[in-house]
């Protein structure tokens, strides 16, 4: 035991025997559930949504300087490997956004039942597709 | 925290390891801010997604013009402001719980701040150059 922070690791079973706390998650015995998969998945949507803002920046920046800086930044988007992150970006964005109002509705108090939560979460995944869809039809229906 | 068998003997009373490290008081402020910054983000989300979709299309022109409206611009800032605070909570809280050795995690930690704080300056003295320039 070196500090504290060991200290609080240990604990006693019932029959007295002095043992090191299992640390959680135990991610190799869990099985897969729909619950887990988007709690992950909300934390992988928001780090790539950071990276993402990289667009969103360059976007702005290059409007902000000239002619030529935003030329480039709209031909990149409008590549193809432009249009796939952007079609990525949207899905990650309208997951992101649906799961984070589940996640309020949590905080508040509220869809802590299990039918409740499994019917959310899939609500979520159905409002994700909805959304990603309905946005690129925009995007060519203006096109 | 190493691998050697748990020792028998624990130095420390019971109410010591209730009390822990003790309370840090404004623990809760972070957890708030990311709420918050979330609860703003829904309408300003929204909103952006239409006008980047209307802007679909446009010249740098346009776009100036739609960024030099003062209620744009608003908005524009308030979106910056609330997605890079955000952003830098949540980034903080995954790093915090899958970086375990305390100089990785306080160097990716530090590099990340700035990083975020860099890129959302960016947008902000962008946004407010399209702003005053109209």
């Amino acid at each position: 035991m070196t500090d504290t922070r060991d200290a609080l690791m240990m604990a006693r079973t019932s029959d007295g025997r002095t043992v090191r706390r299992p640390l959680s998650p135990h991610l190799q015995i869990y099985k897969p559930q729909i619950t887990s998969g988007l709690s992950i998945f909300h934390r992988i949507t928001g780090c790539a949504l950071s990276v993402g803002t990289l667009l969103l920046a360059w976007w702005l920046v290059a409007a902000a300087t000239s002619d030529a800086a935003f030329a480039t930044a709209s031909w990149f988007i409008g590549s193809p490997i432009g249009l796939l992150l952007l079609f990525g970006w949207t899905a990650a964005l309208w997951f992101h956004f649906c799961a984070g109002i589940r996640h309020l509705f949590w905080d508040a108090g509220l869809g802590f039942e299990l039918p409740t939560v499994h019917a959310t979460g899939k609500a979520v995944l159905v409002a994700t597709a909805v959304l990603t869809v309905v946005t690129w039809i925009v995007v060519f229906a203006i096109l | 925290m190493s691998e050697e068998p748990a020792s028998p003997v624990i130095m420390r009373s019971m109410l010591g390891r209730a009390r822990g490290l003790g309370s840090a008081k404004s623990g809760t402020a972070t957890w708030w801010a990311e709420r918050v910054t979330s609860l703003a983000l829904i309408p300003l989300t929204l909103w952006f997604v239409v006008a980047v979709l209307s802007l679909h299309g446009t010249s740098r022109a346009d776009m100036m013009h739609w960024a030099a409206n003062p209620i744009t611009a608003t908005l524009l800032v308030a979106l910056v402001l609330a997605t890079f605070q955000h952003m830098q909570l949540g980034l903080q809280a995954v790093i915090e719980d899958y970086i375990h050795v305390e100089a990785v995690k306080t160097t990716s930690l530090l590099v990340m701040k700035a990083v975020v704080l860099l890129l959302g300056l960016a947008c902000l003295i962008s946004v407010l150059k399209l702003a005053f320039a109209g």
